[in-house]
């Protein structure tokens, strides 16, 4: 089984070290980037394709060159805060189901429940321990039996339909 | 030269006197044979950090009538997360009153909390020196540093 793929975003240099340990003892492949943009950059979606996107297609999925399972993001970040990043995540037809997860050294209720109800995963608080790092394999896990799903019935509609795949 | 004995006494004294906290615990965990340096990197990240900060706040603390509150707040913010990263619960404490005289807008406030961060920093980081020193010295003599 290939090892599961997490995109770490911290504005943070001593949080990205952290994360990064933390997960990469948890046996994950590790990306880290310090702000929301660079993140979109890295899953290949920049602001004006966001808009412009077209309706997933099963093209589109034998095209993906990076493969994320899982994101996790710091909530207070210059720029793009962790929120406007799982926003337009969760806009997005490509990557709306990836799991996301936030992580916040403040503990504010409004803004957790913001969160959850924009479709994060999980809300962790800082600093970010191992026993929460070991909550994120069930979100994995259960992506990872979707996606096989998907890719199975996308299979069977085109042996059915005969639709031809971009090269 | 120094004794395990004497370097697990000195990192009690500093979990005691509220210098370190948990975290600290936590970052040691991450520590092992493949990332044999975890804690001294993370840690000296962190003395990199904080003076860059703590020459930034100088800076806005000295506008003195005109200090920029959102911005000093920003930066004591910064120093708050890092600090509580890697377990300098004093400094973090500092960081937590600093913040409020911020929002009070309260300059004399803003001042003193300013010159106990730069205490505490050094207080810290003159700590960590001596922890590190012990370390290294019961290492290189053929030692391991209790975990």
């Amino acid at each position: 089984m290939a090892q599961f793929h997490v995109l770490a975003v911290d504005d943070s240099v001593i949080d990205r070290m952290l994360i990064e340990r933390l997960l990469k003892t948890s046996s994950f492949h590790v990306t880290v980037v310090d702000s929301g943009t660079k993140a979109l950059k890295f899953l290949g979606l920049v602001e004006d394709e966001v808009r412009n996107e077209k309706p997933h297609s099963i093209a589109a999925e034998t095209d993906q060159v990076v493969e994320v399972n899982l994101i996790i993001t710091d909530y207070c970040m210059p720029g793009m805060t962790g929120y406007d990043l799982l926003r337009k995540i969760k806009e997005s037809n490509s990557l709306k189901d990836i799991p996301v997860v936030i992580m916040s050294s403040e503990n504010v209720p409004s803004r957790i429940n913001r969160c959850l109800e924009e479709g994060a995963e999980e809300f962790f608080l800082k600093p970010v321990q191992q026993s929460d790092v070991n909550k994120l394999k069930p979100h994995l896990l259960k992506t990872k039996v979707k996606n096989e799903d998907d890719l199975i019935n996308n299979k069977r509609r085109i042996h059915n339909n005969a639709i031809p795949l971009k090269n | 030269m120094y004794s395990v004995a004497q370097l697990v006494e000195y990192t009690s004294s500093l979990f005691q006197q509220g210098f370190l906290d948990d975290q600290f615990n936590q970052l040691q965990l991450l520590q092992d044979e493949s990332n044999p340096n975890f804690v001294v990197e993370v840690v000296t990240l962190f003395f990199e950090d904080a003076e860059k900060l703590l020459n930034q706040l100088e800076k806005e603390i000295g506008q003195e009538n005109n200090i920029d509150f959102k911005r000093v707040d920003a930066l004591v913010h910064q120093l708050k997360g890092s600090s509580s990263s890697i377990g300098a619960q004093r400094v973090q404490r500092v960081c937590i009153a600093f913040k409020n005289y911020c929002e009070e807008k309260n300059v004399e406030g803003c001042f003193k909390s300013l010159q106990d961060i730069k205490q505490e920093y050094t207080l810290v980081k003159t700590k960590f020196e001596t922890l590190f020193k012990m370390e290294q010295q019961i290492f290189a003599a053929g030692g391991s540093a209790p975990r």
